[in-house]
């Protein structure tokens, strides 16, 4: 269960009645405003405490919102997509959605991981995890908009790549350590957006990027908390606790120097506002690009090489050694 | 040239105090002499089963002789403030104190049949040999001086995973070693992995699996996802031989499994088909 689809239920019945009277009010002459007033104000100070301060795990579900904007969302409102289909060797995972793209008058490779927005197509996408066939689609894309000097736009969505049966057999650690590989190597500038969930390896196989941004309310982990307490403590129920300790929130990751950027998202979540969530999203990734795209391919490889060397390099005496060994 | 005496005494304290002499199989149950299993490589002499080995073991078994570390001053902190049952520096404290090693990874140079190598050892004995921010660090460090050098590299994984602990800074660690990877490769230059039991996650997904030639050990427990998740997520039990060294070897994604005592002459001749030296007919070393 979804406690911000849980929290969010008596404010939908709150919104619910303030239409009811403003209906009443055209329809029957009577002045209902003080009511009306009365429930918005009661409206506001309700979001406010619930969406004012979220904990860890609160945002982990907020990720999760059945509604959140997802990459098809995203892509929506680039000028143009085609998309591509296929790895070329097996079949065409749909956790992975990837193609040319225009962004504003831009042309780039847009990739993202897709989940379902029902049931049905949930199980069609596999929930959002992909398969190696789904990485080697992703590797395939990245090579092409490297070879053709087209920028790069991943937007990150997975609980984690597909632990099953047939994704070990065809090799699922082969299929990302090559995109991380790609990624690495991409002669392009990658702008990568963590729009929900960021789930351990299967996220950062679409995110090794020049400039990482991340929506207010995304998490990205190095495992989901399910995951964590289920590797540290055998108990997946203790996943709140998991969320606490791991540091996950977007902010949390900026003060680690791992996200570069975090666009707000409107009060109560990007769904309350899909559109504008989306349009800030790519007013973003637009001016990254921008920016990266003034750079000489040789500095910009060498940016990226020295931002991932410094990760985790936190004493600062290694630091200053980095520093002088590049 | 006999090992050298720094190295015999970084060896594994089974080997030297005596305090346990015996030990029981985990694969047959054949109760062994410590020193008999030691002199054996840690191969089971009765059912062939390889244990998992301590770093130093495994490098003096390895290297010509001499080996000079790289990246041991690096060591641990605790960026998360990490506590559950117990901190996390009280976790590496007593894993220190258990494995006799500063962190899950040596790594160094020396000389395989008389070439230079940069050699890395994971350890499964320290925190279950997760990468974390030293382990990727001393990686990487590894790979940048084998580039300077121009040298091949090999790295004998075995792991976890990414290490819970360190969040983010550990999965991070995937995308700074595959850098240093590719920088290295990119050179021309050959990189070699020999994946043990067990690796898997955040290794397995990363350098273990970007190298041009991967050996793996008989019976290496070796993929992506930990067999027991993959068993909760199907609900049902995964076949025996799922996962192991022979099965990755049947799918195509290994090149070749090595029995232990094996290792070091594969490892030679890899070494020279890529020098690309001429070899004397009828050598095989
Ligand atoms: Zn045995």
């Amino acid at each position: 269960m979804n406690v911000i689809v849980e929290r969010e239920k008596g404010l939908l019945e709150l919104e619910r009645r303030i239409e009811e009277l403003r209906a009443a009010t055209t329809s029957q002459s009577v002045d209902m405003s003080s009511d009306i007033r009365a429930l918005e104000e009661k409206y506001a100070q309700i979001q406010h405490e619930i969406f004012s301060s979220m904990s860890p795990w609160q945002k982990v579900h907020m990720a999760r919102h059945p509604n959140r904007p997802t990459t098809l969302d995203y892509l929506a409102q680039f000028a143009r997509f085609d998309e591509l289909h296929g790895d070329r060797h097996f079949r065409d995972d749909p956790s992975i959605v990837g193609g040319f793209a225009l962004l504003g008058t831009r042309s780039v490779m847009a990739i993202g991981e897709q989940r379902g927005r029902d049931t049905k197509e949930n199980l069609r996408r596999n929930f959002g995890m992909p398969s190696p066939e789904g990485y080697r689609k992703v590797r395939r894309l990245a090579h092409l908009a490297s070879r053709l000097g087209l920028p790069i736009v991943t937007f990150v969505d997975t609980k984690g790549a597909d632990p099953g049966i047939a994704s070990e057999e065809h090799a699922q650690s082969e299929a990302i350590a090559s995109c991380l590989y790609e990624f690495t190597q991409a002669r392009v500038p990658v702008v990568a957006v963590v729009i929900g969930e960021g789930g351990s390896g299967g996220a950062l196989a679409l995110s090794i990027a020049d400039r990482l941004i991340m929506l207010e309310h995304s998490y990205y982990s190095v495992a989901t908390p399910e995951g964590c307490a289920a590797i540290l403590w055998s108990d997946a129920g203790k996943a709140e606790e998991a969320a606490a300790r791991l540091k996950l929130t977007a902010q949390d990751l900026q003060g680690f120097g791992i996200v570069d950027e975090i666009v707000p998202e409107p009060l109560g979540g990007a769904h309350r506002d899909a559109a504008g969530s989306v349009a800030r999203v790519l007013g973003s990734v637009e001016s990254s690009l921008r920016q990266l795209s003034a750079l000489p391919t040789a500095e910009l490889l060498e940016a990226r090489y020295r931002k991932y060397r410094r990760i985790g390099a936190w004493h600062a005496e290694r630091l200053e050694a980095i520093g002088d060994n590049l | 040239m006999p090992t050298p005496e720094w190295l015999r005494r970084r060896r594994s304290k089974n080997q030297n105090d005596g305090a346990a002499l015996w030990t029981r199989c985990v694969k047959c149950a054949e109760v062994l002499y410590r020193p008999d299993l030691a002199a054996n490589l840690w191969v089971c002499t009765k059912c062939g089963y390889h244990f998992r080995m301590n770093a130093f073991d495994r490098i003096s078994t390895i290297v010509d002789n001499d080996f000079v570390e790289i990246g041991n001053e690096v060591q641990s902190g605790d960026p998360l403030e990490w506590v559950d049952k117990k901190s996390y520096p009280a976790k590496l404290a007593a894993d220190r104190e258990n494995s006799q090693l500063g962190e899950g990874v040596v790594c160094g140079c020396g000389t395989l049949t008389g070439r230079d190598v940069a050699l890395g050892v994971m350890d499964f004995h320290f925190r279950g040999g997760t990468m974390g921010t030293v382990v990727g660090e001393r990686i990487t460090m590894l790979l940048e001086e084998a580039r300077k050098r121009r040298i091949p590299c090999i790295i004998f994984t075995a792991s976890g995973g990414a290490r819970m602990e360190e969040g983010m800074l550990a999965l991070m660690q995937m995308a700074k070693t595959t850098a240093a990877v590719a920088r290295f490769m990119d050179d021309g230059n050959l990189f070699v992995t020999v994946l043990t039991d067990p690796t898997s996650g955040g290794v397995s997904a990363s350098f273990a699996f970007q190298s041009d030639v991967i050996v793996a050990e008989p019976k290496a427990m070796i993929g992506f996802a930990g067999r027991r998740v993959i068993e909760q997520t199907i609900r049902q039990k995964l076949p025996d031989q799922f996962q192991t060294a022979e099965f990755l070897l049947e799918k195509g994604h290994v090149d070749m499994v090595v029995d232990r005592h094996d290792l070091k002459a594969a490892l030679g001749r890899i070494l020279e088909y890529a020098a690309a030296e001429p070899v004397a007919a009828g050598s095989d070393r």
